[in-house]
């Protein structure tokens, strides 16, 4: 049989549908990958093996009765900050403690409810706060790329998968799942996806619930898959997005067939690039691998257009107001008192105190501070209200820019994987990461990273596009045109696995294309 | 803008994180450092501007205020580091 965790998610729909293997076979294929492979990747806080053979039972029972659902029997990881009933739910954070939830988060229900089933919990930058998953509570993730050295052998230097997603970033590339949950603040499905040569997508805010999400920056917070392919990436979507009465941000619109939508092609289509997006100093093979995606599009029948977004710039320091202003608030119900880790003072308020200097981490601490500070009264409308109101022009760059283009293209990060440490000493280098992200996440609109190339180390590289509301269908069929044209990239060594016959060396790292070979440079 | 260690100390009582005097003089350089960074936000003029509430344009939703949920106290204690009788237990907090 096929190693049934390198089949994609649409492929392994078919072959349960066509009975080729069961979902009970499916799952345990996961299950033993995970055993021998997330000792080195670190990818899962939690593995929920009986959990998840039993719901392959069921699965099993409704594809041989004809029920099946749209995700009956495939195997997905849940990030750890969504709830799931009765398994424990931590944020990667010691703070939760051993929190088991009552309650299981509406994306995770419309999940299981369409037939999914749960591996285990993912790792991620503790309360979602980060970009390299070197914040967790439970240690760093690794990325399953490795950097190739001048002899064409890979070098031992781990790297980082990015973050916050980054055990879903992690666990989908390295085959431990099919597909994962991941959320996004400032680019935390975006980042680890083009860290990892996966496709991943933050909708629209609004398109999926955030209830039983556990909150970072209730305005920025927005949850969304990360998987291998366009395809795979567009059947999660369709399960997850909906509208939930549970969530007041959330809106009353019909999810599309994203599905459906990928044949559509680009003909047509009118592709904005954003001048503001050269910055300085971005490295040669990045703005290469810009051009590449320009130039792809092009031959797929798109129209490229330059435009301008010229509060660009300003977008990170003000996520930067933003974010830790909205996390001070919600992180403030993390007190000792109804759930998780309690350490006791003198009194209440020393056991508070106590408390969240135990529970919370460094970089979660400090962004709690910043938001205090902001927030705080004299403070409140020099830094979070101005903030608020770029905010305001930003959106308004794009609502202008799409009078005449239909999607954005830009790079997805500045740079591909860096080694675990390597940017930890100046919080600013790593916040930088968020650059071409970020953006997005103030306008509120949907945007995904798509793999487009390899860097010079033959580490992964992606481009992000950026769309108008609620038109991720338009995205995800241009991200459609930039995959028909990359192929897709596997990592050419499963060195992770500790079972030396699957750590093997397979064939070259990039699945050839269909259509033709991309142009040299 | 510069946080000095008095500054440190308040933010941390107003955010309820204990900080020791080691970790405020280190938290005073790197707060300091991103508070500085987003000054640059002076550099854009907003005059008029409103501040973004909402991003996508829409109405709160409102249900009817009937009790549709609840009776589950049990379920609400059930992760408390402390509880009694399905009260939050809690060091006194009078006087």
């Amino acid at each position: 049989m096929t190693d049934l965790t390198k089949l994609t998610l649409a492929q392994a729909r078919d072959g349960l549908k066509a009975k080729t293997f069961t979902a009970t076979e499916l799952t345990q294929a996961h299950l033993k990958a995970i055993e021998a492979g997330n000792a080195a990747l670190n990818a899962y806080v939690l593995v929920t093996a009986d959990h998840a053979l039993a719901q392959a039972a069921v699965s099993d029972k409704r594809i041989a009765s004809g029920q099946a659902r749209d995700l009956e029997g495939l195997p997905l990881g849940n990030k750890d900050l969504f709830c799931t009933k009765g398994i424990r739910t931590t944020a990667c954070s010691k703070i939760l403690g051993d929190f088991k939830p009552e309650y299981e988060s509406t994306v995770g229900a419309n999940l299981w409810n369409a037939g999914a089933v749960m591996l285990g919990k993912l790792n991620n930058d503790e309360f979602a706060m980060g970009s390299s998953n070197e914040t967790s509570a439970f240690g760093n993730v690794v990325n399953p790329w490795r950097r190739i050295g001048a002899d064409g052998k890979a070098l031992p230097d781990k790297l980082v998968p990015g973050g916050s997603s980054g055990g879903s970033s992690a666990a989908v590339a390295g085959g431990l799942c099919l597909a994962a949950t991941a959320t996004d603040t400032g680019g935390s499905i975006r980042q680890p996806a083009a860290l990892t040569g996966t496709v991943g997508i933050k909708p629209t805010y609004g398109r999926c619930s955030r209830w039983g999400i556990v909150a970072f920056a209730s305005s920025l917070d927005q949850a969304g898959p990360i998987a291998k392919t366009v395809r795979d990436t567009a059947i999660m979507l369709k399960s997850m997005a909906g509208h939930d009465p549970k969530d007041t941000t959330s809106v009353d619109a019909p999810v599309p067939d994203y599905e459906a939508m990928l044949s559509k092609g680009v003909k047509g289509l009118r592709v904005g690039v954003p001048k503001e997006y050269r910055v300085d100093g971005m490295s040669k093979e990045i703005e290469a691998l810009w051009q590449q995606g320009i130039n792809w599009l092009k031959a797929a029948g798109a129209t490229i257009h330059d435009i301008s977004l010229p509060h660009t710039k300003y977008a990170l320091p003000a996520y930067y107001i933003v974010a830790p202003a909205e996390c001070s608030s919600n992180l403030a119900r993390y007190d000792g008192v109804r759930y998780g880790l309690r350490v006791p003072g003198k009194d209440l308020i020393e056991t508070y105190e106590n408390t969240r200097a135990a529970g919370f981490g460094k970089e979660v601490r400090k962004r709690i501070l910043i938001g205090t500070y902001v927030l705080s009264a004299g403070y409140y409308d020099a830094y979070y209200l101005k903030a608020q109101k770029v905010r305001t022009l930003i959106k308004q760059d794009f609502d202008n820019a799409f009078r005449d283009v239909d999607v954005v293209l830009t790079p997805t990060t500045p740079s591909p994987a860096f080694a675990l440490g390597e940017k930890t000493g100046d919080p600013l280098a790593m916040y930088l990461e968020d650059i071409f992200t970020v953006t997005v996440n103030m306008a509120g609109l949907p945007g995904l990273s798509v793999p487009a190339g390899l860097s010079s180390q033959g580490t992964p590289l992606g481009l992000q596009m950026i769309g108008k509301p609620f038109d991720e269908g338009t995205l995800l069929r241009a991200a459609q045109a930039i995959e028909d044209a990359a192929g897709r990239f596997t990592a050419p060594q499963a060195w992770w696995m500790a079972d030396t016959a699957s750590s093997s060396p397979t064939a070259a790292p990039v699945t050839p294309a269909p259509k033709a070979k991309p142009k040299k440079k | 803008m510069h946080v000095d260690l008095a500054t440190v100390r308040r933010i941390a009582r107003l955010a309820r994180i204990k900080v020791t005097e080691d970790e405020a003089k280190g938290l005073e350089k790197e707060l300091s450092g991103i508070l500085n960074w987003v000054e640059q936000l002076d550099e854009v003029d907003t005059d008029g501007v409103e501040p973004m509430t909402r991003v996508v344009a829409q109405d709160m939703k409102k249900r009817a205020d009937i009790v549709t949920d609840g009776e589950m106290a049990a379920a609400i204690t059930a992760n408390a580091p402390m509880s009694d009788d399905n009260f939050f237990v809690v060091p006194s907090v009078m006087e």
